[in-house]
């Protein structure tokens, strides 16, 4: 402590203690509702001034107990809670689940409606990427280009209501193919898109890509290398930005990926440039692939033969006998999957989306586990924000794309 | 240009350069239409809800042009998602840092009983813990619904008498949620 | 390509004794080891120069109350990214000593897999930095995906009806 006077305008003095400077650091605490952070997860990061020297992540905050209540739901019923895992790209999850029973049972599905789901799958895609590119905007300050996505992003939920009369939670398709036929509407309303989406596209590019503000918030911000990624087991964008070229898409194709020409985009660094530039060039590849299967859509049924999984025709229900057996028997759930245990992957709009599911030969998996992406990755949030600021952690986590729904389960 | 729709004036007697009418109604007439919205979003419906923030549905045709992310400046609580019991008492504590008058609008099956997530870790509705104005029924409701659900209370506010927060019934509630 | 066959036969060589079951349902090599093998099999297929199975893709649990002194189940998913190689590991644990090694000194991503399935099953994961509770609140005195659990909420009085009501 060491003693300073103050001398007053008036020439008063006082003497007082002046205590010694120590560095003192401050506690955050972000979230859990804090609106920077798109989704309930709470950061307790410890700061020194404006940098952050470590953090503490606490969530679980909209766990919803998606495991258990797998446990006691007939197969087609746990769609409707893949649909809400992550939100963004609801087709993805429901056709992963789709594709992880179908494998079970060993149902072959016809090559139409691989494509058709294939078609989804990468529409999904597209509108997981442009909402987190947008945010991505809107958190660096730029809140017209997420305004431009949104209104393409419309467009992509209306083919979805189209296929399946659902905006966002689709649970789109049945084990064994798709519910319904693609419309000439649907095929009309994808054709526009893959016409106007590359426009609105290459204006968020040229907002973007190259401007300097943005390119200086996000440059060497939150990079990691691919090394301690793949420790950290990240999959998907994230670990392509990082240099790491795995997508499972490529590696174990599925629903027909093997016919479709694309490339993997990857980055360098594994910054939130890197991560921004990688979503970017997804969807341009994913535009490709829809465009090919489009052109190529085979001809023939749109689902398997499979009836004791797959809903017949109402048509049939009302006037067929055994369409009314099998109608009433997979709705009040009383077929009775085999005895197994599959993992399947694919690839969602985070990464690697994995099911784990083991059947004891019931009507509801015995155990069904979910290898959620963005839970497994967010863990290395806080080490990834080591040292930067608090404005640059936003833009870490936005570019990480943690979906809540995901993360919880 | 397009022509600027005026809200209709309440009723009231008007003559020459003059219109009375009473404070309930006027008050009722600019809290209905600059309602500011918290948007407490946590899982799948607030992804609508950025639909509805978006150009497409646009929610501040309504006044609700401004998100107010501090429960300090806002008017009205949205509470769009589902809800687990590890949030609860955030939700809590939310709603009660907001000022009064303040409205709740439960958007979403979730929000206002739970949901398909009928399990040991969701809150069954938010209206265990805080009372409820609006529910928006679906999964997720779609934009048109929650703006529809923000009229609703756009209405109450008009409705409202200004001695209702005041008043003991309100006093009775507010306490068997334990909220002072 | 590596194959199932390859993979196992050597397995069961170097760790004689303390792996066994090798199966392969729907193609995915998987095998059961003993807790005191789990991480240094791991380990030495992480390092292995060919295989080279370095990417833990998931850890869980799974709960059998049936099947004495077996009860529990933990399962590793590993993956080689440069051979396009999946391997699972399983490891039963008994329910009166739920003891394992942590994997975390190996994979970073499994910090939180472990946590999650001590959350849900009560495994305790021994040598893990901070083993508590990650998705449910802490207050939480059970282990809820065991199978004696309930789905729903057992305090509740809501949904109490003759007609719609269980
Ligand atoms: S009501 Fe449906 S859409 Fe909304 S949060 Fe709940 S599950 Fe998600």
């Amino acid at each position: 402590m060491s003693e300073i006077d103050l001398i007053s305008d008036k020439g008063q003095v006082a003497r007082i203690n002046q205590p010694e400077l120590v560095e003192e650091l401050t506690t955050l605490n972000l979230g859990p509702t804090h609106p920077a952070t798109h989704g309930i997860f709470q950061n307790i990061l410890q700061m020194d001034g404006e940098k952050i020297i470590s953090g503490e992540q606490t969530i679980g905050y909209i766990h919803r107990a998606f495991e258990k209540i797998a446990e006691r739901r007939p197969f087609y019923q746990i769609t409707t809670l893949t649909d809400r895992m992550n939100y963004c790209s609801s087709p993805i999850n429901n056709f992963g689940w789709h594709m992880t029973v179908e494998k079970l049972l060993g149902i072959e599905v016809p090559k139409r409606a691989q494509y058709i789901r294939v078609i989804m799958m990468e529409l999904a895609r597209i509108s997981d990427h442009l909402i987190c590119n947008g945010i991505l905007g809107v958190d660096s300050g730029a809140f017209s280009g997420f305004l431009y996505l949104m209104e393409k992003r419309e467009e992509i939920y209306e083919v979805y209501e189209e296929i399946c009369g659902a905006r966002l939670t689709t649970n789109m398709g049945r084990i064994g193919g798709m519910e319904r036929d693609l419309t000439s509407t649907a095929i009309r309303k994808i054709k526009a898109l893959l016409e106007t989406l590359p426009a609105v596209l290459r204006e968020f590019e040229n907002l973007f890509n190259r401007n300097r503000i943005f390119m200086d918030r996000t440059i060497n911000v939150g990079p990691i290398t691919a090394e301690r990624a793949l420790s950290y087991g990240f999959t998907g964008p994230n670990l392509r930005a990082a240099g790491v070229d795995y997508d499972v898409r490529v590696m174990n194709p599925y629903s027909s990926y093997e016919d479709f020409e694309f490339d993997i985009p990857v980055g360098q660094s594994g910054d939130t440039y890197d991560r921004f530039m990688v979503r970017g060039e997804e969807m341009w590849q994913s535009l490709r692939i829809i465009e090919q299967a489009l052109n190529n859509l085979p001809e023939g049924p749109y689902f398997a033969d499979a009836p004791e999984y797959y809903l017949p025709p109402k048509k049939d229900v009302y006037t067929k006998m055994e369409a009314l057996i099998y109608h009433f028997k997979i709705v009040m759930g009383e077929i009775d999957a085999p005895v197994g245990e599959v993992y399947h992957a694919v690839e969602g709009g985070n990464g690697e989306l994995g099911f784990y599911l083991i059947s004891d030969g019931g009507r509801a998996p015995y155990r069904l586990h979910f290898r959620r992406p963005s839970f497994i990755y967010y863990q290395a949030y806080p080490e990834m924000c080591k040292g930067v600021t608090i404005s640059d952690a936003i833009m870490i986590m936005s570019s990480l794309n943690v979906i809540a729904g995901e993360l919880d389960a | 240009m397009k022509p600027v729709k005026m809200a209709e004036a309440p009723a009231g007697h008007s003559g020459a350069g003059f219109f009375a009418t009473s404070f309930d109604q006027v008050i009722g007439l600019a809290r209905s239409y600059s309602l500011w919205p918290l948007p407490f979003a946590t899982s799948c419906c607030g992804i609508e809800f950025m639909a509805t923030m978006g150009a497409h549905y646009d929610i501040s045709r309504f006044g609700s042009e401004r998100p107010s992310f501090s429960p300090r400046q806002a008017d009205l609580l949205l509470v769009m998602g589902t809800i687990a019991k590890k949030m609860g008492p955030v939700l809590k504590q939310v709603y009660i840092q907001m000022a009064e008058p303040r409205w709740v609008v439960a958007v979403g099956a979730c929000a206002s009983s739970g949901g398909i997530f009928d399990t040991y870790s969701v809150l069954q509705g938010i209206d265990r813990i805080i009372p409820v104005d609006v529910y928006v029924p679906g999964c997720p409701p779609r934009p048109e619904q929650i703006l529809e659900g923000l009229m609703q209370v756009q209405h109450m506010a008009q409705n409202e008498s200004l001695r209702r927060r005041n008043s003991e019934e309100y006093q009775e509630l507010m306490a068997s949620y334990n909220i002072q | 390509m590596l194959t199932n066959q390859e993979v196992a036969e050597h397995i069961a060589e170097k760790f004689d004794g303390s792996v066994a079951d090798f199966e392969q349902p729907y193609g995915l090599l998987t095998l059961t080891t003993t807790r005191e093998t789990i991480i240094p099999l791991l380990a030495y297929l992480k390092d292995h120069p060919v295989y080279q199975i370095s990417f833990l893709t998931d850890i869980t649990g799974i709960h059998y109350p049936e099947s004495t002194g077996k009860e529990f189940a933990v399962v590793y998913h590993i993956h080689s990214l440069v051979n396009n190689f999946r391997t699972r590991v399983k490891v039963f644990l008994g329910k009166d000593d739920l003891h394992i090694p942590t994997a975390t000194d190996l994979y970073a991503s499994a910090n939180w897999m472990e946590r999650e399935t001590f959350d849900f099953f009560g495994i305790l994961f021994d040598g893990h930095p901070n083993l508590t509770r990650i998705l449910n609140i802490e207050e939480m005195d059970y282990h809820p995906m065991r199978k004696e659990y309930p789905l729903e909420d057992a305090t509740r009085q809501d949904k109490i009806d003759a007609l719609f009501g269980r």
